[in-house]
């Protein structure tokens, strides 16, 4: 979810406002190899994962905070054998469930099973509008078999989002993706370009689409939601790459969302770990209310006293907070500068030449697939 | 705004829309995928009888009988459910 910016959910006018959206990220563990992965890329060696009751008691401190959704996801949340518990339990504390799935793994028995535990929402992710491309960006043959799991969530009656990352490999064919999610008969679709964060940012140059590619994209996704206008509903997300001011991340940091790791690292967004200098709390040893109202770490971005210029002065704060503290750090070195993806920032010429960069790479030129295997040789990298 | 709902017709909430009491919000809300909308109170009220068996008519009656000084509020509710299917809350 990191530069998540499609929620719904608007922060609570109370200064800190209440954790709404509670994200567990049950595990790392996955078995596609998706190279737009915004998983840390040492996430080789996070092997470390709550129990069942340890989640629980995370959900039951988090309802009592306020929160309200709950999204189950990771890596491939599937993977955790527990999930109908957790969901069936989450469910029963009131919660709406959201299940953020690649559906990999998941035979027709068991997606039943996760059905009739109660969950609210499947979100599918694909690849693309074709078995060949599909399979060759997840790194594994599974097309078929979401076709058929997103028939059996339909029959189900669930709402279903079908997700999609767009870039370089797959923004030509759009118009496909388009008509093959209104095949499916889906509610809502969520064309999301990717966002550089663990493996997406070491493989920026073959992700990054052109200008010429997302103003064609654009035009062909505007004609298809005025035509599906009440029949689908098409969201479409464009690299704050090409916005030229900064995303208001994750609504302000410490505002409604809270990501729990699957160590248990309590985290203001999925990528926040990368941040140094925060120790984030982890949720065995403390609960959700100190961590959310009192952890320095929950409170280090709140506020606008850690701005620096040209933040701390714009008419703007109060709206984008700066734009994305992991995005300024991993791009800048030090996560209290603007947001580079704001045209106002000292730095933003570094996107400015990621753009020129990406130009010549193609998708398939040296893409590093997400797993262990380069999670390992990353962490080497990292370490020398 | 021109209002062509039908009354005689019987709604209910979309499917993936949920709506429940909320105490830390102290309001109902709708909750449908990954967001959530804080309801006021006359948007509960309407929204939970509409459950599949009342018909447009049915919730301006029963809502008349609730509140007996709220004076045309017919017209409101109509709009209210326009704007409802409008934003896919109801079908």
């Amino acid at each position: 979810m990191a530069g998540s910016n499609k929620i719904d959910i608007q922060p609570s006018p109370i200064e800190t406002g209440q954790p709404l959206w509670l994200m567990a990220e049950l595990t790392y563990r996955c078995p596609l190899q998706c190279s737009y992965c915004s998983n840390p890329v040492n996430y080789a060696q996070l092997k470390d994962e709550l129990t069942t009751e340890q989640w629980l008691k995370v959900f039951e401190q988090g309802r009592e905070l306020g929160a309200v959704q709950l999204g189950f996801s990771g890596g491939e949340p599937a993977v955790r054998k527990d999930l109908e518990e957790l969901i069936q339990e989450a469910r029963k504390m009131g919660y709406y469930t959201n299940l953020i799935t690649s559906t990999v793994g998941v035979n027709e028995t068991r997606l039943k099973q996760i059905i009739d535990a109660g969950i609210d929402h499947i979100q599918v992710s694909f690849q693309a509008a074709d078995a060949t491309l599909n399979n060759y960006i997840a790194g594994t043959d599974c097309f078929e078999h979401k076709k058929k799991t997103v028939e059996i969530i339909k029959e189900a009656g669930l709402s279903m989002v079908f997700n999609i990352v767009i870039h370089k490999g797959n923004i030509n064919q759009i118009e496909e993706i388009i008509q093959f999610a209104e095949s499916l008969d889906v509610d809502y679709v969520e064309l999301a370009t990717a966002q550089y964060y663990g493996f997406a940012l070491v493989n920026r140059s073959q992700l990054l689409p052109s200008r010429e590619q997302l103003d064609r994209a654009e035009k062909i996704v505007k004609a298809h939601q005025e035509r599906l206008e009440g029949k689908m509903k098409i969201f479409y997300i464009i690299p704050d790459y090409y916005e030229n001011k900064p995303k208001p991340c994750m609504h302000g940091w410490g505002k409604i969302f809270l990501t729990v790791a699957p160590d248990g690292t309590a985290l203001p967004c999925h990528s926040a770990r990368d941040l140094p200098g925060i120790e984030f709390p982890n949720v065995v040893g403390n609960d959700l209310n100190s961590i959310w109202y009192q952890s320095e770490a929950f409170n280090h971005f709140r506020g606008d006293s850690w701005m620096k210029e040209p933040c701390r002065s714009c008419p703007e704060k109060g709206n984008d907070y700066g734009g994305c503290r992991c995005q300024a750090f991993l791009l800048t070195g030090d996560a209290e500068q603007a947001d580079p993806a704001c045209e106002l920032s000292p730095h933003h010429h570094i996107i400015q030449q990621a753009k020129t960069d990406s130009g010549p790479a193609g998708f398939e030129d040296g893409v590093i697939f997400r797993n262990s295997v380069n999670s390992k040789k990353l962490i080497k990298t990292i370490e020398s | 705004m021109t209002l062509k709902v039908d009354l005689t017709k019987v709604f209910k909430l979309n499917h993936g829309f949920r709506l429940q009491w909320e105490k830390a919000q102290d309001a109902h809300v709708l909750l449908y995928p990954e967001g959530m909308i804080k309801l006021s109170p006359s948007a509960a009220e309407i929204l939970t009888l509409c459950e599949g068996s009342n018909s447009g008519e049915d919730v301006v009656a029963a809502l008349e009988k609730k509140f007996p000084e709220a004076q045309g509020i017919a017209n409101d509710i109509k709009e209210f459910i326009q704007e409802a299917l409008s934003n896919g809350w109801l079908k």
